[in-house]
C-alpha cells in the first residue's frame, strides 16, 4: 500500500490538471451545442456530405443535430485523444521514472520485492486512470443538464465506459514498454497513443484496412457505434483486454529479473 | 569471526562490458572493510549486485550465510545502503522521504531519524530538490542509518561532505561498529581507508589485486624516503617514484635498509626523513605494478 499511495500523491499534481485541462474542453464544446444546433435545423445534415472526412469520425452515422450525437463526435475526440495520452504517459513514465531519476536504488535496496512494486505501481496507474474518468463522466453530465438538455445516459455511460477501457489498455501498453525503458521516454508513450487514433482514423476512411479495427482500442469507443447499438462491442472489448493482460505479462516477466540502471 | 559477506569467483558484464571478474572476498563480522579503487573499476557493480539490483553473470555471492539471489528479500532488511549518487524523489520534503524509506521497511524509526538529523544538521522541512550534494548525501546517511541494520554498504559516502559532516559521519559509523554493525566502505579518498577501515582490498578494471590489513598493505611495500641537500638522485639499487625538488629528493625505496643507509652516509645532506608510505603511495604502486605486467 504504501508505494500506491506514494505514488498517487507524487502524481496527484499531474492528475489535477489534466483532469480540468479535459473537463475544461468538454464543457467548452458542450456549451457550443445550442448554438449549433439552432444553426443546423432539425436534420442536423450539413455534414453529412464532406465524404471521407464524415466517414473519419464517424459523422455519416450520426445525427450531429441532437446532444449525443454532438457529444460522442466533439467530445469523445477530446476525451479519446485527451484521456488517451495521459493513460500513455502515466504507464510509460510509471516504471521507467525509477531509473531515469536514479531513484531506483533507492527503492529497490528496500526489503520490498519487484513484484510488490509493479503490483503496486499498476494499482496507481489504474486508480489515477478510475479517478478521472468517474470526475469527467460527472461534469460532463453536470454541463449537458447547464444547457438544458436532456442526459441520454445510457449511450453517455457506454461511451465513458469504452474510453476508460481504451485508456487501460494503452496504459496496460505502455506499462509494459516502461518495464523495458532503461531511461523514461515520454515521447513514445505519447506517440503511442496516437498512432492508436489515426489507425481507427484510417480504418475509418478505408474498407480495404477495416482489420485494423481489430488492433486499435479506439475502435470500441467509436460513439456511431455505441449510440447506434446501444451496447458495447464485445468482441473487440475482449481482445482489447487480452491485449492489456498479455502486454502486461511480458513487461511484468521482464522487470523481475532487469539489471536496474545505475 | 563468521563471514558476513563471501564471494566466490563472483563476476557480472554487462553485455560484452566488464563489470566485475572473479571476485573473491570475505568480510568477517564487526569489520570496517575498505573498498579501494578509482571511478569505473568495480566497485558500485560490486555492491549493486550483492544487493541485487542487478545479476550477477557468474559465481557466488552469500551475505550472512544467504544466496543473494535466493534471499534477496531476507537480506535487504539486514542492510543499510548509501548510493554514491544519492537521488531521491525530489517533489517530497526531508522529513516524508525518512518517514517513507522506514515505512518502507515497515519499522518506526522516528526517534533514531530525529537523533541522526540532529546530529547531522539535516533541515527536515526542505524539499529534496532544493538540496545541494551534500545535503542530499546527508539524507542518505539518515535512511541508510535509521533502522540500525547489522551491515552497512557505503559508495563513497563522503564526496560532497564537509570535514566537519565528514568527521559526525565517521564517529556515528564507529559507535554503531563497535555495537557489532560491519561496515563495507566504498571510496576512492585514501585517506579516510587508512584512517577508519582494518583490511582493504584494492580493484582495478573489475578485478581485487591486492587484499589485506590496511596496516600491511602499507608495510609490504617500500619505505618513503625524503632527502634534503642535493639535487640530483643518488643512484641507490630499489629507488623508484622519484621525484626532484627545488632542494631536495623523495623517492620509495624498496631493498635492505642498512645499504639505504651506507650509500646516503657519502651524501651531502642536510636533512633527512624515512617513514612509511601512505595507502596513496600504495595504491599508486599496486596500480602501476599491474599496468606494467
Amino acid at each position: 500500500m504504501k508505494i500506491f499511495l506514494q505514488e498517487l500523491k507524487l502524481g496527484r499534481k499531474s492528475l489535477i490538471i489534466w483532469t480540468a485541462s479535459i473537463i475544461g474542453t468538454l464543457l467548452i464544446c458542450i456549451w457550443m451545442f445550442p448554438q449549433m444546433k439552432s444553426e443546423l435545423g432539425p436534420d442536423g445534415s450539413l455534414f453529412e456530405n464532406f465524404g471521407a472526412f464524415t466517414a473519419a469520425f464517424g459523422m455519416d452515422r450520426l445525427n450531429f443535430g441532437t446532444m449525443i450525437g454532438f457529444y460522442g463526435i466533439e467530445c469523445g475526440n477530446i476525451l479519446g485523444m485527451g484521456g488517451g495520452m495521459f493513460a500513455a504517459l502515466l504507464g510509460i513514465s510509471m516504471l521507467a521514472k525509477e531509473e531515469k531519476d536514479r531513484t531506483a536504488e533507492f527503492l529497490f535496496t528496500h526489503p520490498v520485492s519487484r513484484l510488490r512494486v509493479l503490483n503496486e505501481k499498476l494499482a496507481a496507474v489504474m486508480a489515477q486512470i478510475i479517478l478521472l474518468n468517474v470526475t469527467v463522466t460527472l461534469f460532463s453530465v453536470l454541463g449537458i443538464l447547464s444547457v438544458g438538455e436532456a442526459v441520454p445516459f445510457r449511450e453517455l455511460l457506454l461511451m465513458h465506459a469504452a474510453y476508460l477501457i481504451l485508456q487501460i489498455e494503452i496504459a496496460a501498453f505502455c506499462y509494459c514498454v516502461s518495464a523495458y525503458l532503461k531511461r523514461g521516454n515520454v515521447g513514445a508513450g505519447i506517440g503511442f497513443a496516437l498512432l492508436l487514433y489515426f489507425i481507427n482514423i484510417i480504418a475509418n476512411i478505408s474498407a480495404d484496412v477495416k482489420f485494423l479495427k481489430y488492433v486499435t482500442p479506439y475502435a470500441y469507443c467509436e460513439a456511431a457505434d455505441i449510440v447506434n447499438d446501444k451496447a458495447l462491442n464485445s468482441t473487440f472489448i475482449i481482445l482489447g483486454f487480452a491485449y492489456a493482460a498479455a502486454a502486461l505479462a511480458v513487461g511484468y516477466r521482464k522487470y523481475l529479473h532487469k539489471d536496474i540502471a545505475a | 569471526m563468521p563471514a558476513v559477506i563471501e564471494t566466490h569467483e563472483l563476476t557480472k558484464y554487462y553485455g560484452k562490458n566488464r563489470g566485475i571478474i572473479n571476485l573473491n572476498l570475505s568480510v568477517s563480522e564487526g569489520e570496517i572493510f575498505g573498498f579501494i579503487g578509482p571511478n569505473g573499476s568495480g566497485k558500485s557493480t560490486t555492491i549493486r549486485t550483492l544487493l541485487g539490483l542487478i545479476n550477477k553473470t557468474s559465481g557466488k555471492a552469500e551475505i550472512f550465510g544467504r544466496d543473494i539471489t535466493e534471499k534477496n528479500r531476507e537480506i535487504l532488511p539486514m542492510i543499510g545502503y548509501m548510493p554514491s549518487e544519492a537521488m531521491f524523489y525530489g517533489s517530497m520534503r526531508v522529513g516524508e522521504l525518512i518517514r517513507y524509506s522506514a515505512d518502507l521497511r515497515g519499522m518506526d524509526c522516528a526517534a533514531e531519524a530525529k537523533t541522526l538529523c540532529e546530529r547531522l544538521q539535516v533541515e527536515v522541512k526542505k524539499k529534496i530538490e532544493e538540496l545541494s550534494l551534500g545535503n542530499r548525501k546527508k539524507v542518505g546517511i539518515v535512511c541508510a542509518l535509521q533502522h540500525r541494520p547489522p551491515l552497512y554498504f557505503l559508495d563513497e559516502p563522503t564526496s560532497g561532505l564537509d570535514p566537519l559532516m565528514q568527521k559526525e559521519f565517521f564517529s556515528i559509523l564507529e559507535e554503531r561498529n563497535r555495537e557489532g554493525a560491519t561496515v563495507f566502505l566504498s571510496s576512492h579518498v585514501l585517506s579516510e581507508v587508512q584512517e577508519h577501515c582494518g583490511r582493504a582490498a584494492i580493484i582495478r578494471e573489475g578485478k581485487i589485486i591486492a587484499c589485506d590489513y590496511v596496516s600491511l598493505l602499507v608495510k609490504t611495500t617500500a619505505k618513503f624516503v625524503t632527502l634534503a641537500g642535493i639535487t640530483e638522485a643518488p643512484s641507490i639499487p630499489g629507488i623508484f617514484d622519484l621525484h626532484v625538488a627545488n632542494n631536495s629528493v623523495s623517492f620509495l625505496y624498496k631493498g635492505e635498509i642498512n645499504g639505504l643507509l651506507s650509500s646516503l652516509c657519502a651524501l651531502p645532506l642536510t636533512d633527512l626523513t624515512i617513514t612509511e608510505p601512505g595507502l596513496e603511495d600504495v595504491f599508486l604502486h599496486y596500480y602501476e605494478a599491474e599496468e606494467s605486467k
